[in-house]
């Protein structure tokens, strides 16, 4: 089975800031970390080439030093790593990256493709569903759980607003999957020195024959305008004095608010 | 288009270096250089104090005929037959898109009977399209994305919207793509530019710290996906007339087969994304029976019960209940936050909520600084007090009117 894990390298998000005088980003020492759920997609991938054997290669597309996240996801146990990588690139929306993204898939050629459900920078959750229809191939997003594997089917738990579906595809397929599919297991030390001297392939457009028009920022059909801090609450009330008082005071709050009756 | 450092005008103050997310500018000579790393996000733009940092213009790209694209559609998703209530939000901000487009709403309603389309006219729409094959009863990505984008293909319209729920955020991408069009995901807030008739398309990013405008000029439909619970619902009229034009979805195939949909059972589970109160608690909890209070407040005031993830992490409550960066993003009226420390992963699922009461021990906890009502004190003392109060004030109701 032929299995890629695609994973992208993302500011910790919990630390980055607008500055709301400036509407910059203040981004000053935030680390950068694999994407969290692209770690359960990386631990997803890892499981199924344990229970039914093949190989997983993971893929990024993102600037040189994106090279840091395939190199973690090695150290789980990844046997490739494929860095797309190239200025023509950059600026691409989900469009454009769910289009470099494919083209690099069918270079290596998958059974099974793995996101993770959604990047914590843009929380868009676009890529993965998009890829599919680049490649011609069902998905299933939302995956929690991948209740069987056989070498021409698989079964899978797909998590909804109230409960969950249970839906089987053929190969190839594209999942997306969410935290509560698996713990991502932690790097040995071992694993991390072979994964520190391992060769990663660097690929750019023409390595997968992209079409110039559809990648990067002239491929992209969205832009954005322009970016703002959000409105910071001013409104706050703090509700003091005994116990009884602060209840008191909550429940007149909320009937003059007309949401208590 | 690409962004470019005028060294005539850079001083080298290297304010703009913090403002890149990318670590895309470093100095060089003294002066500002954009390196390979750079996305074109345009973040340093305005970070530049001497106005040195500059855009460089897009090439132009075969433009649409945009004049061919009118109206503005929604997709209305249904569960089991009962049209989602994002439905009627989406016609509510979609009327008034078509209006300031003066053109036509329509909604788009697969797998369920005419009376679903008659309750989307009532609430709004012009028109209908309706498919009732009994393949779309039950949610599939890709007979799903095949009708619908086959009929936008057919129709044109310039806007199409669907709720960013579970449904609408799986398949409307693969929509967009074969349509070859944008698409924007979780808006919040959605307005037309009067000038050239392009939507802009807000949303939150990077986990709620930053807001972005988005656009789509240049090729059409404009796609977005929309936040539950945010847009007002349209109006209702139950006198309302439309047209509800049948479409046929012959020859539609699926590689995927959804065997079965489990419901998860639970008294207390309500699809926290459409709950109007949500009654939140964390690791303040101490332990797992900390639920059932709050469950007893949820009952009583109809609210659904959610948690931080350190409560998850203990097992007190399942995954699913979980709000923030990893859970679920929610925003409802009311928000609860029960011995939350009010964590940033925590706080972008749920700081746009209407009203939010946090309980805390700690007075310095972050989450007050979100807080639009907050009380420092042990929330066993607290909520139990609030459901006596509560209970209390019913009965003199009840006593009161006879
Ligand atoms: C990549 C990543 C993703 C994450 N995603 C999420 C996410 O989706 N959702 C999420 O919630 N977290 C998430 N987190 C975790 C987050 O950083 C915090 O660890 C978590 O939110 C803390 O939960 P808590 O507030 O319940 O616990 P704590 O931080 O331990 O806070 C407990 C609070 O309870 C108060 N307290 C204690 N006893 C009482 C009492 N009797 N009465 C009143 N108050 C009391 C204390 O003063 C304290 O403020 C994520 C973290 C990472 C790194
Ligand atoms: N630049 C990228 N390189 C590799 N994978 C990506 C990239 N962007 C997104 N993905 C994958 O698509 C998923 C959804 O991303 P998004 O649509 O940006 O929220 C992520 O969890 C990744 O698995």
């Amino acid at each position: 089975m032929n299995i890629v894990v695609c994973i992208k390298q993302v500011p910790d998000t919990a630390e980055v800031k607008i500055n709301p005088e400036t509407n910059t980003l203040i981004r000053e020492g935030v680390p950068s970390i694999i994407n969290p759920f692209d770690m359960h997609a990386i631990e997803a991938g890892l499981q199924i080439r344990e229970k039914i054997g093949g190989k997983v290669t993971v893929i990024t597309m993102g600037p040189p030093q994106a090279e840091t996240a395939l190199r973690d996801a090695l150290s789980m146990g990844a046997d490739d790593a494929v860095l797309l990588t190239d200025r023509a690139f950059a600026g691409s929306d989900t469009w454009a990256t769910s289009y470099t993204l494919s083209k690099a898939v069918k270079k290596i050629g998958a059974d099974i493709i793995i996101c993770g459900k959604q990047a914590i920078d843009g929380d868009t959750a676009q890529v993965g569903p998009e890829m599919a229809e680049f490649l011609n191939i069902p998905h299933v997003a939302y995956v929690k759980k991948v209740e069987d594997i056989k070498a021409d089917f698989l079964r899978v738990q797909r998590m909804m607003d109230s409960g969950y579906d249970i839906i089987e595809s053929t190969f190839p397929v594209l999942l997306t999957v969410v935290k509560e599919i698996n713990e991502p297991r932690l790097p040995s030390l071992k694993s991390k020195m072979a994964a520190k001297k391992a060769v990663i392939k660097k690929w750019t457009s023409s390595d997968i024959g992209a079409d110039e028009d559809k990648i990067g920022l002239k491929g992209s059909p969205t832009q954005v305008k322009n970016i703002f801090a959000p409105q910071a609450k001013t409104d706050r009330k703090m509700l003091n004095g005994t116990p009884e008082e602060q209840v008191e005071a909550l429940i007149q709050e909320l009937r003059r608010l007309k949401c208590l009756s | 288009m690409s962004v470019i450092i005028n060294r005539d005008q850079c001083t080298g103050c290297e304010e703009c270096l913090t403002s890149c997310p990318f670590d895309a500018i470093e100095i060089r000579e003294g002066k500002a250089f954009i390196n390979e790393n750079c996305q074109i996000c345009m973040a340093c733009l305005s970070a530049c104090p001497e106005d040195a940092i500059i855009e460089t213009e897009k090439e132009e790209t075969a433009k649409i005929d945009a004049q061919e694209y009118k109206g503005v559609w929604v997709f209305a998703e249904q569960r089991e037959g009962n049209i989602a209530s994002v439905a009627f939000e989406l016609l509510g901000v979609g009327r008034k898109l078509a209006h300031d487009l003066n053109t036509e709403l329509s909604a788009v309603l697969f797998g369920a009977p005419e009376s679903g389309a008659q309750e989307l006219i009532r609430w709004g729409a012009d028109k209908v399209y309706l498919s009732n094959n009994p393949i779309f009863e039950t949610f599939n990505d890709e007979p799903y994305s095949e009708l619908l984008s086959s009929l936008i293909k057919e129709y044109h319209p310039e806007i199409v919207l669907a709720g960013a729920t579970a449904i609408g955020r799986s398949f409307i991408p693969r929509v967009a793509a074969k349509l070859v069009t944008g698409l924007t995901a979780d808006c919040t807030s959605l307005e037309i530019d009067k000038e050239t008739r392009n939507l802009l398309q807000i949303r939150p990013a990077f986990g709620g710290n930053i807001m972005a405008t988005i656009l789509c000029p240049n090729n059409r439909p404009q796609m977005a996906t929309v936040r539950p619970r945010v847009m007002k619902r349209g109006q209702y009229n139950e006198n309302r007339e439309g047209e509800i034009i049948p479409v046929k979805a012959a020859g539609i195939s699926s590689r995927t087969m959804v065997l079965e949909t489990v419901k998860e059972i639970s008294d207390i589970f309500v699809n926290l994304q459409e709950a109007d109160i949500i009654i939140s608690g964390g690791r303040g909890l101490g332990n797992p029976q900390g639920f059932k209070l709050l469950e007893e407040l949820a009952g009583l005031i109809g609210g659904a019960v959610g948690s931080s993830r350190a409560a998850v992490d203990e097992g007190w409550i399942s995954y699913s209940h979980q709000v923030g960066q990893t859970g679920k993003t929610v925003c409802p009226k009311i928000y609860f936050a029960c011995g939350i420390s009010g964590a940033v992963q925590h706080l972008v699922g749920m700081q746009s909520s209407d009203i939010i009461i946090a309980i805390n021990k700690n007075p310095e906890a972050p989450i007050f600084n979100v807080a639009t009502f907050g009380i420092v004190g042990d929330l066993y003392e607290i909520i139990p007090l609030l459901i006596k109060k509560i209970k209390e004030m019913r009965e003199i109701g009840k006593t009161a009117n006879g």
